[in-house]
């Protein structure tokens, strides 16, 4: 029994090891895109239109959005680090190194994921680094930030796992991000309250989960929110134990892996 | 002990290909097993259910004792594959491949380190330890496949094809290698291959499979004995033959030799009157030396015969 945790520890230590240097290794890929854009969003909106703007919900226009900014960053790139890595394993078979090994299939995905939770927190660490030149804040709730930002790239890299098992082409692992994930996330309040909306858009946002995620992330650096924080982490648990669930299931039955 | 037992295995592919019809196979501990058949046989197939790539219709599978549906995890602990199809990384470095199936084995690095040089040496890759694996040659990449597979020490290697598209001389030094580990390990030795002069001389026990059905099984000697059947080589003055003379099968081979069957105690003149009487002259006379694959031949053809009749 002690037996077997061990070799779940070092297999898990070994995935994730080879999960953080895949995208450490390619970093110009992997790593600043996400800040090029995030500086572009800070000196467009934040600083030309913003300085037009003023105040959104009682805070700097700056401050109101780099929170959303920080917050794209980390889900875009968890998401993408965990469907591109499966993928590849996948098409290059090299997923049935991990398959044939005495390895559990819970182990399996917790390596994959604390991988994208990886790059999704080194790509935020980043952005917020960045937003030092443009405004500065720190957090007011530190453990809400960190726990909301943990919590999300959790729920995000689960997903791109799951896109990763159903996916048969390259196409297939771009076609959620480009036409599900990015408009979500711009509708999930980075730019705007939604308290600005009509009330009928105002119930179709909340129907966005990427909405209480921006929110409870702003809520940890602003003490600001759209949404109670309890809502925040409600709907992002609920999502990790639905996509945790379906992944395992699937992978217990070999789907989209085993012939 | 057995190192591996199947019984009643059956897979039908999703697409309808019934790949396995239920074979029944037991493989004692330290045999050094050769798994023969044509192509398509269900070979790879069969592997693919014991290393828990493909899943199973339906039949038990149990390697070293462990039900691979009930123990998973310690029925894989004792595999080692070497597939037919290369599947690394082929970005990553060759240590790094085989550093990482350590771990995912368990192996804690410091051991996995040493694992890894041995190996490597062993199958005369350490030079390229640093190379991503696509700059490797073909023989290479199987000897790779070898490494990672032995790396965690199992008791049961299983290789399908490790000598396809390998030259003799590391062929040669390939098996040599694996008789070691056969023999100093007590590793139990699965394999397949196409090349049967190499099945004769090296292993032990032998099971032909065919259509997702095992057709013939046990040792090499008994195998061979139990063929009743001789095959004589011989040259002949025409380019086309019959396929029987008398009632001898005869065969003409890509290098313009003949061969016939003659089942044992049958007067070898009667094999030369029938082809006299078809007015064909042999200039000269050998046994194939090759008498497994002699008998893999004859067996597969009479399947196609029985399957073509049904
Ligand atoms: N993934 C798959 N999906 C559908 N059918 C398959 C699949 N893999 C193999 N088959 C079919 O199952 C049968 C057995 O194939 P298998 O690969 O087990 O043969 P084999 O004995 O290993 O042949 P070879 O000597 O050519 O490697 C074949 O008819 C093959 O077409
Ligand atoms: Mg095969």
């Amino acid at each position: 029994m002690i037996e077997r945790l061990i070799v779940e520890r070092v297999a898990f230590a070994t995935i994730v090891r080879k999960e953080i240097r895949r995208f450490m290794r390619i970093w110009v890929q992997t790593i600043t895109p996400p800040a090029i854009n995030a500086i572009l969003y800070m000196i467009i909106f934040g600083g030309l239109i913003g300085s037009r703007i003023r105040e959104m919900d009682g805070v700097p226009y700056m401050d109101f959005i780099v929170p959303g900014i920080i917050m794209m960053g980390i889900i875009i790139n968890s998401y993408a680090n965990v469907s591109s890595s499966m993928f590849s394993a996948k098409m290059q078979f090299f997923i049935e190194e991990l398959i044939v090994a005495p390895v559990s299939n819970f182990t399996i995905l917790a390596g994959f994921i604390v991988g994208g939770v990886a790059r999704g927190l080194a790509v935020g660490l980043l952005v917020s680094v960045v937003a030092f030149f443009f405004t500065d804040l720190s957090p007011l709730h530190p453990f809400i930030t960190l726990s909301i930002a943990i919590l999300t790239s959790i729920m995000f890299s689960l997903g791109g796992f799951l896109n990763a098992l159903f996916a048969k082409t390259f196409d297939d692992i771009s076609i959620i991000p480009n036409f599900v994930l990015t408009p979500l996330t711009y509708l999930g309040g980075i730019f705007y309250s939604i308290t600005m909306l009509p009330d009928f858009w105002q119930g179709v946002s909340k129907l966005n989960p990427v909405l209480y995620m921006i929110n409870g992330f702003r809520f940890g650096i602003l003490g600001a929110s759209d949404i109670p924080l309890w809502q925040s982490y409600a709907v992002i648990l609920l999502f990790i134990v639905a996509l945790g669930g379906l992944c395992l299931s699937l992978l217990n039955r070999g789907a989209g892996i085993k012939r | 002990m057995t190192a591996l037992n199947i019984e009643q295995l059956r897979k039908t592919y999703d697409g309808g290909v019934e790949a396995l019809k239920g074979i029944d196979l037991s493989v004692s501990e330290g045999n050094f097993f050769a798994l023969l058949g044509p192509n398509g046989a269900g070979k790879s197939t069969a592997i693919g259910i014991i290393a828990s790539l493909v899943n199973k219709t339906s039949g038990r599978v149990s390697v070293c004792g462990h039900d691979i549906d009930e123990a998973r995890e310690a029925a894989k602990a004792n595999i080692g594959l070497v597939p037919q199809e290369f599947n690394f990384s082929v970005f990553e470095p060759v240590e790094s491949i085989v550093m990482n199936v350590a771990g995912y084995n368990g192996i804690k690095r410091s051991v996995a380190k040493q694992r890894t040089e041995h190996y490597l040496k062993q199958l005369s890759l350490w030079d390229k330890r640093k190379a991503p694996a696509r700059q490797l040659s073909g023989g290479m990449k199987r000897r790779l496949m070898i490494a990672r597979a032995l790396v965690h020490e199992p008791k049961l290697l299983i290789l399908d094809e490790p000598t396809a598209g390998v030259d003799i001389e590391i062929r040669r030094t390939m098996w040599e290698f694996l008789t070691k580990i056969n023999r100093e390990q007590g590793t139990t030795i699965i394999l397949t291959t196409h090349y049967l002069e190499e099945a004769e001389s090296l292993c032990r026990d032998v099971a032909i499979i065919d259509d997702g059905r095992i057709v013939e099984q046990g040792t090499v000697t008994e195998l061979l004995s139990r063929s009743m059947m001789e095959t004589f080589v011989l040259d002949v003055d025409k380019t086309s033959l019959p396929a029987k003379v008398g009632n001898f099968a005869l065969r003409l081979r890509g290098d313009g030799k003949a061969e016939v069957d003659v089942p044992q105690g049958v007067a070898i003149n009667e094999v030369f009157l029938a082809l006299s009487e078809s007015g064909i002259t042999v200039s000269s006379l050998r046994n194939k030396e090759n008498r497994l694959e002699a008998f893999f031949v004859r067996l597969v053809q009479s399947q196609r015969e029985q399957g073509s009749q049904a």
